[in-house]
């Protein structure tokens, strides 16, 4: 990973990163997540992942955003400052991380093309889309063809979700009970 | 051990626990649903990172090139950005709900409310009902 833009990439969302941790005003925190999910969008690009780029940058940056936009409105800006004490959770943090690197010591290396990932189905998808599909998007012959139950239980979700909010914030009862 | 060929793993490790430390460390659950998305994005970032291939081109086919990007990853993490928004829509509809029937969002002070209400049970059914209906 020799690319001297992904580590620059790499390089901001860490400082984003550690100024959510800092502030308290949720305001700040809100568009601090909103720029790392921004951040993100242009490693996939920079990833040759077009399609979760613009996903991301609309869903992750910008609907995300405006919820929790909303939910301050409603809620309050400004986080209490903490009393607890925070060398238990860097303790568990820094153990949890530690785990997670000796885990990666065996993972492929950045871009090999012939880590077990890259070797699997990735090529058939490549090699037959276009003529079982007819689309040169691979990605979106993948996602609604060869995966198409994946995006169906996908769709499950949402809707689940959906009830799940409308539910919860009585959407269509409030007005009336006030 | 190849220190560039694993930087991307770890760079995203530290990115997760400063996630999963906001989640843990904070007081406050909207904090903390920012924090679970900070933890998800760096995940995001760990999938697609394993499916780069060298000299690899985003995986739209066309004439002149043979060296694709893995396309695998980028459906599996289109899906689950998706479903990150609608689990977060749910956990900030929950934070607006605790809101109204605790008037706080702070851990400490939902927690101090928990007990009083145990304390005192001659009030505590009427006041709960109360906050509820707001």
């Amino acid at each position: 990973m020799s690319d001297p833009i992904l580590i620059a990439l790499f390089a901001m969302m860490i400082l984003i990163a550690l100024a959510a941790i800092r502030l308290s005003d949720l305001f700040a925190v809100v568009i601090m997540f909103s720029i790392y999910s921004l951040l993100a969008a242009s490693m996939f690009v920079q990833m040759d992942a077009v399609d979760v780029a613009f996903t991301e940058a609309a869903v992750g940056a910008g609907i995300s955003t405006i919820l929790m936009l909303a939910t301050l409105v409603l809620t309050g800006r400004f986080e209490k400052p903490s009393t607890h004490k925070s060398l238990l959770p860097l303790t568990v943090v820094g153990l949890t991380g530690a785990v997670l690197v000796y885990g990666t010591l065996d993972m492929p290396l950045f871009g090999d093309p012939n880590s077990s990932v890259n070797l699997h189905v990735a090529d058939r998808y490549l090699e037959q889309s276009s003529t079982e599909i007819g689309i040169p998007n691979v990605v979106t012959s993948i996602l609604a063809s060869y995966r198409g139950y994946d995006t169906f239980g996908e769709l499950t979700v949402i809707f689940t979700a959906g009830i799940g909010v409308m539910a919860l914030l009585g959407i269509g009862v409030r007005g009336r009970r006030k | 051990m190849d220190i560039l060929g694993h930087l991307n793993y770890w760079v995203v490790v530290f990115l997760m626990m400063t996630g999963f430390y906001v989640v843990i460390a904070s007081g406050n659950l909207v904090k903390k649903v920012v924090g679970l998305n900070l933890f998800q994005a760096s995940v995001f970032i760990l999938y697609i990172s394993m499916g780069v291939v060298t000299g690899g081109e985003p995986p739209i086919l066309r004439d002149g090139t043979d060296v694709y990007s893995n396309p695998l990853p980028h459906v599996l993490i289109l899906t689950a950005i998706v479903v990150g928004v609608a689990t977060t829509a749910l956990g900030l509809a929950l934070a607006i709900r605790i809101k109204e029937a605790y008037g706080s969002l702070e851990e400490d002070e939902i927690h101090l409310k928990e007990t009083e209400g145990l304390n005192d049970t001659s009030n505590h059914s009427g006041e709960s009902a109360g906050g509820i209906d707001g």
